[in-house]
């Protein structure tokens, strides 16, 4: 009982934070980094923020995460960081030589008023940036928002200053992913190349964070959106937003900057939101849905049909992050379970709006996001209403364990399994593997659980 | 070794009184060190006859953590010690946190330690507490007196009142308390009784009233103190009496600061309303 002091009575709290359901802005904002072919991302801080954030990484993906630090000293905070970032940017294309620095902020730079734009032009104007390579930058605190809001910064960050219009317009749609798996990436370009859709999808973290074992270590994997198509994306005719939170800003930014008209969808888990993902590309890209994408959710349409028994009624409580939570449980809706508690550090009146739109059809359900949504209280929720599946990152298990309760990973960071990076949860088939996944943890348990009477050898 | 901080409005004369009250001090034969809480790092020109060329966070930069004591603080008139914090030229950096540096530093270096036989160590800390950092000198018990200098003029009493509010703060966690208001004149109408009515008030005196004086500006000019520019001079004397009712007080007391209301009631009874 590693929660044992978790109490079954809720108490409104105002000042106290117990297990967050979020992490640090950087950790989002050097994940959409990495979805930039041959891009280093740099953490202008001290370096134990860049070295927290590269080993969560790290130990979500398996794979190594490399990033850049201002490594900042007593001198940097008093006198500011500039002359670290300079020399930094120098250091790092000499030594590196990516394509690309995304620098982003830390609580530190931040509070002592560092101005990334400021010191990034500084470092144009005086040369340090060699011929044909950029530095990108976004600002990132981590007392405001969370990895997610990050993640948004970042995006936002590469279509505010990648973006150019030339004034005429490309046969192509933007496509700016939500925070996803490489995994979940890779799908949505197969969605495109099955459709026949141009696309130009960033970020794309996808042969990045889940680079193929050549016998070589590639400092730069082959992946990632490069930079002439962040560029072309100010010529492409629209953009489709796969998020709310953490895709939309930056469609905002190419429509203000490049007058790039968007839409926003949620991101395409599930049933629903894939079929509106599919429609949307569809229209947007003016092509036609083959056949063989019917077939692939009619297939996920029959599963859930023969199987619809076991999942009717079950109570399920989640956590994560907005943009992955809202399809999910529309999804548990159309599966017709029931979620019953929802929390998700991520603060945000878009994010609750949102959610509490799909959650007209569960008016049962607590839902709480911001700085009191944490484990605790998902915690709490769940002893006084005890739920059939649990449904989130890997700090679920500790919740798992203690109540006995099935529990499915999902989210990040899952730091003690695999599977996030390789097999996508969008799309039609990312359905399937989380209805095999849901099936399998319930009737794992019934199976355990049933009377030598009761044990089903078919169900 | 008392430890003293002088706080009070930006323009309101806190370096120039520190200084001249030290030099004071140190002619009454008492070992005083200076350390100046401003990133502008004048606090004690006056004292050293000049800028103090190098501060302890232009050190600290250039050296490294390989800093020694002797190369930040220097002796000025009659072996006051000064040294300066220095900090980020204006619009960068955190000069809050370089006080915060700058302090600690000068503790592990030992600067505080009883080989120098220290009676004093005087703290003059930029205008406004605008940041947690210009608290340093007031925290766990650092600075454990406080002087406020001020004027009749409304915006230095708003400013006073304001810092009272901060050393409230720390004089419930830490053992710092008000010893009084040193009144720089600016030659408002009923000022004294003004200044002594808003000392009444907050629950501390007004220790001494300053005259005003365009002799203070011909010594500043020559980078002196006025005692050491003319000792015979009258407001030579005024900040003699300044030091001596300092190194005599026994008045520290938690200020109780006003609520706006009052203060402008104070203004508006006292006169300068109208």
């Amino acid at each position: 009982m590693l929660l044992r002091h978790t109490t079954k009575e809720v108490k409104e709290r105002e000042g106290l934070t117990i297990n967050p359901a979020k992490t640090c802005q950087p950790i989002g904002a050097m994940y959409a980094a990495l979805g930039i072919h041959g891009c280093l991302p740099h953490s202008h801080g001290s370096q134990g923020c860049c070295s927290y954030h590269r080993s969560t990484l790290t130990r979500h993906y398996k794979e190594p995460v490399m990033s850049a630090t201002s490594s900042f000293t007593e001198g940097a905070s008093v006198f500011g960081g500039q002359a670290n970032l300079l020399q930094a940017i120098e250091t790092i294309f000499a030594v590196y030589d990516p394509e690309i620095i995304a620098v982003h902020s830390t609580c530190l730079s931040e509070t002592i008023g560092d101005d990334l734009q400021q010191i990034t032009k500084k470092a144009s104007d005086d040369g340090k940036i060699p011929q044909g390579k950029r530095v990108i930058y976004a600002s990132t605190p981590s007392f405001v928002g969370s990895h997610i809001t990050g993640y948004a910064n970042m995006v936002t960050g590469m279509a505010e200053q990648f973006a150019v219009s030339t004034g005429e317009k490309k046969n192509q749609v933007n496509v700016i992913a939500g925070w996803m798996e490489p995994s979940d990436m890779r799908e949505i370009k197969r969605y495109a190349k099955d459709l026949g859709a141009n696309i130009v999808l960033f970020p794309d973290t996808s042969d990045v964070l889940d680079a193929p074992q050549t016998g070589k270590h590639e400092f730069y994997p082959k992946g990632g959106t490069t930079a002439e198509e962040l560029k072309s994306t100010g010529d492409s005719k629209f953009s489709l937003a796969l998020g709310c939170i953490s895709a939309e800003p930056a469609a905002i930014a190419l429509d203000k900057k490049c007058k790039v008209p968007f839409e926003t969808l949620d991101m395409p888990i599930g049933l629903s939101a894939t079929d509106r993902f599919i429609m949307s590309l569809s229209k947007a890209a003016g092509v036609k849905v083959p056949a063989e994408i019917t077939s692939e959710r009619g297939r996920l349409v029959d599963v859930i049909a023969d199987m619809e028994q076991y999942f009717h009624g079950k109570k399920v409580a989640l956590f994560g992050d907005p943009d992955q939570l809202i399809p999910l449980v529309e999804f548990l809706l159309d599966l017709n379970m029931k979620p019953v508690h929802i929390v998700s550090g991520t603060p945000g009146q878009r994010f609750e709006k949102r959610m509490k739109e799909v959650l007209e059809r569960a008016p049962y359900a607590n839902f709480k996001n911001g700085l009191s949504a944490d484990m605790f209280l998902l915690h709490q929720w769940i002893k006084n209403e005890p739920v059939d599946l649990l449904i989130g990152n890997t700090y679920g298990k500790y919740i798992a364990r203690d109540e006995d309760i099935p529990f499915i990973r999902f989210g990040f960071p899952i730091l003690d399994r695999i599977g996030h990076s390789y097999f996508p949860s969008v799309g039609y088939s990312g359905g399937l593997r989380l209805v095999e996944k849901i099936l399998g943890a319930l009737l794992d348990r019934q199976d355990r659980d049933a009377p030598e009477e009761k044990f089903e050898l078919v169900m | 070794m008392r430890k003293v901080a002088i706080y009070g409005k930006g323009g309101i004369g806190k370096s120039t009184t520190t200084q001249n009250t030290v030099a004071g001090l140190a002619e009454m034969g008492k070992k005083v060190m200076v350390v100046g809480c401003d990133p502008k790092a004048d606090s004690t020109r006056l004292l050293l006859g000049g800028l103090q060329q190098k501060t302890v966070l232009d050190t600290l930069r250039e050296e490294g953590e390989e800093v020694e004591l002797e190369d930040i603080i220097k002796e000025g008139y009659k072996m006051t010690r000064c040294t300066e914090s220095g900090g980020p030229e204006p619009g960068v950096g955190c000069a809050g946190r370089g006080i915060i540096t700058s302090v600690n530093l000068l503790e592990q270096l030992g600067a505080y330690d009883e080989e120098w036989d220290l009676d004093y160590v005087f703290y003059d800390v930029l205008g406004d507490v605008v940041c947690g950092g210009f608290a340093m000198p007031i925290r766990d018990g650092k600075a454990e007196e406080i002087y406020i200098v001020c004027s009749g003029e409304m915006m230095a009493m708003y400013a006073a009142n304001n810092i009272c509010k901060g050393i409230l703060k720390y004089a419930d966690a830490g053992g710092v308390r008000l010893g009084g208001l040193i009144c720089n004149s600016r030659k408002v109408d009923n000022e004294r009784e003004m200044i002594e009515e808003l000392a009444r008030k907050i629950g501390t005196q007004m220790i001494h009233f300053v005259p005003r004086d365009n002799f203070v500006q011909r010594a500043e000019i020559n980078r002196k103190t006025v005692i050491d520019y003319d000792p015979t001079h009258p407001q030579a004397d005024q900040y003699r009496a300044l030091a001596n009712k300092i190194d005599q007080n026994d008045m520290f007391v938690i200020p109780k600061p006003l609520e706006i209301e009052e203060l402008e009631t104070l203004l508006i009874d006292f006169g300068i309303a109208n």
